[in-house]
């Protein structure tokens, strides 16, 4: 078998594949090494191993980068918030508290933005750019006073921490080819929903606004969030997991469909996160 | 490089090798490579050597994802039996004299219950560790501050063992309906977490030291919470469980 010839062979319906083995050169030098050591009839089930490493590698990256360069889009729009959020809060009338929570929160966001763009690079991939211009927070007017009134920025607050939670948890399984950014992304998505709780206990504790809400999700409930919302909670309800009813009674403790709700958050698809947050963004 | 590989060899596989490609025989070709593989790995998920006899007062969770499922369910055991004890003590009015802080521990105490129930009767008789015995001894619970302490070591600690689990589960079939399941689980410790810190010290949702590794805050600077693998939360939660538990066959990577 003259592996050379295979190669032409599959440049004729692959026309990138020398870029992919020049790419992975380490993978090349690696097969070139233990070739020596391979008895002949071994050879076509290591060139196999070979392609896959070319190919799948190139391919999960690039996966793995769509999924990173969407949850970059959505700490941008994250990050430019909360700036705008954390410089306004004081004239909004935020406690000393609330405002060092905004910066808090602010910092993270940056932080999960500047870490994105490193791992994007790190797997050969162009993270994707935005800038404060880039996204319009009143959502076309929809929330006009988003930097003016305080329980407008915090409403809008919690549906953005609300939709990063779950649009985090939609995603781990798509990234299951590469553990490290697997566990990372996990890493982020607890911080969220650490901020959508705190978030929520602000909504609640402001005597301006004393919304009707707890840290945590109760059924589709958008805790006084306007309608236009309801799409970050549908399908938060839910009170089966993987065909377990969690409403029951559990040795004389009652779980009634409002903690099975809240205790477990839901998934969302990138399609259905993209649709709640395409207002904000220009 | 070709020269090496000489002489061809003459059998069906590189006869099919030889022929033309197409785009589709050859994704079937790397395709079939990878099928095989992972049967491999499944294969070694399929080790039950979780049967080993094991000391008296100790429980082994076990290998594979069935593994990750009961190191999960001991520690959604060890969390509901804390806030069960907290709500059910007669001095937690008095410890709690906030209704609301009483309605936010009742709620907690719930959702770990239903956490515990659901790994319960997910996770098949045959290979579920048994009922654990929690050794609450070192926490006062009339006291507002033990108990809220112990359960920001408990959350924090549940919230760092879902984030280093996760890819610990096989990345194919019911290894991914796993790892979203404890995606669904792990959003909600950390809600959890964030209440326990501000009821603690309202603002410290998302900051400050992380308490379960020395130096390290709760969210690093680059804004990634606490990750830790089954042995590190294990050394960390094993002073409030009676049984020895054994993690020494759960996956590593």
């Amino acid at each position: 078998m003259n592996i050379f010839n295979v190669i032409q062979e599959i440049e004729k319906v692959d026309p990138e594949v020398f870029d992919r083995l020049d790419a992975r050169r380490s993978v090349f030098k690696h097969f070139a090494g233990f070739s020596k050591k391979l008895v002949a009839t071994a050879v076509p089930l290591a060139f196999g191993s070979f392609l896959n490493k070319a190919y799948a590698q190139t391919g999960s990256n690039s996966a793995i980068v769509e999924v990173l360069n969407y949850a970059l889009t959505l700490e941008y729009l994250e990050a430019e918030f909360y700036k705008q959020a954390a410089t306004a809060s004081a004239a909004v009338g935020a406690p000393a508290a609330a405002q060092g929570a905004l910066a808090l929160i602010r910092d993270h966001e940056v932080a999960h933005v500047a870490f994105l763009r490193q791992a994007i690079t790190s797997l050969q991939g162009t993270p994707v750019m935005f800038t404060a211009a880039s996204f319009d927070f009143t959502a076309g007017g929809a929330f006009a006073d988003v930097f003016t009134n305080y329980g407008t920025m915090l409403a809008v607050a919690q549906a953005f921490e609300d939709t990063g939670v779950r649009a985090y948890k939609g995603q781990a399984g798509n990234l299951v080819a590469n553990n490290t950014i697997l566990q990372a992304a996990l890493q982020i998505h607890s911080v969220e929903a650490r901020h959508a709780a705190h978030i929520r206990r602000m909504r609640r504790d402001t005597p301006t606004i004393m919304a009707s809400v707890k840290p945590w999700i109760t059924g589709k409930d958008r805790g006084g969030l306007p309608a236009a919302t309801q799409p970050i909670y549908d399908g938060e309800e839910l009170t089966t997991q993987a065909t377990v009813n969690i409403i029951m009674n559990a040795g004389g403790i009652n779980i009634n469909a409002d903690s099975a709700s809240e205790a477990f958050d839901e998934p969302l698809t990138k399609t259905q996160v993209l649709a709640i947050v395409d207002p904000f963004i220009r | 490089m070709a020269e090496n590989l000489e002489p061809t060899p003459v059998d069906e596989t590189s006869n099919r090798i030889n022929t033309p490609f197409n785009r589709r025989n050859f994704l079937k070709y790397t395709g079939l490579t990878m099928a095989a593989t992972a049967i491999v790995l499944t294969g070694c998920d399929d080790d039950d050597d979780d049967t080993t006899p094991m000391a008296e007062g100790s429980v082994n969770l076990g290998t594979g994802d069935v593994g990750i499922l009961n190191y999960a369910y001991a520690l959604e055991q060890l969390e509901a039996a804390f806030y069960t004890q907290v709500v059910a003590n007669a001095a937690f009015s008095t410890a709690f004299p906030s209704a609301l802080e009483r309605s936010i521990l009742t709620d907690i105490r719930n959702h770990e219950v239903a956490h515990r129930e659901f790994f319960k009767a997910a996770i098949p008789a045959a290979s579920r560790i048994p009922d654990l015995t929690p050794d609450f001894s070192a926490v006062n619970f009339s006291s507002r501050a033990s108990v809220l302490a112990t359960a920001k070591t408990f959350e924090d600690l549940g919230v760092a063992a879902y984030n280093g689990a996760g890819k610990l589960f096989t990345d194919t079939g019911n290894g991914l309906t796993y790892l979203t399941l404890a995606g669904k689980i792990v959003s909600v410790e950390a809600r959890h977490a964030a209440e326990i810190r501000d009821l603690i010290s309202n603002g410290d949702f998302a900051k400050g030291d992380s308490g379960i590794i020395a130096g390290r805050q709760i969210v690093d600077t680059n804004g990634l919470d606490v990750a830790l693998m089954p042995l590190e939360v294990l050394q960390r939660a094993q002073p409030f469980i009676k049984q020895t538990i054994v993690a020494t066959g759960l996956p590593t990577q």
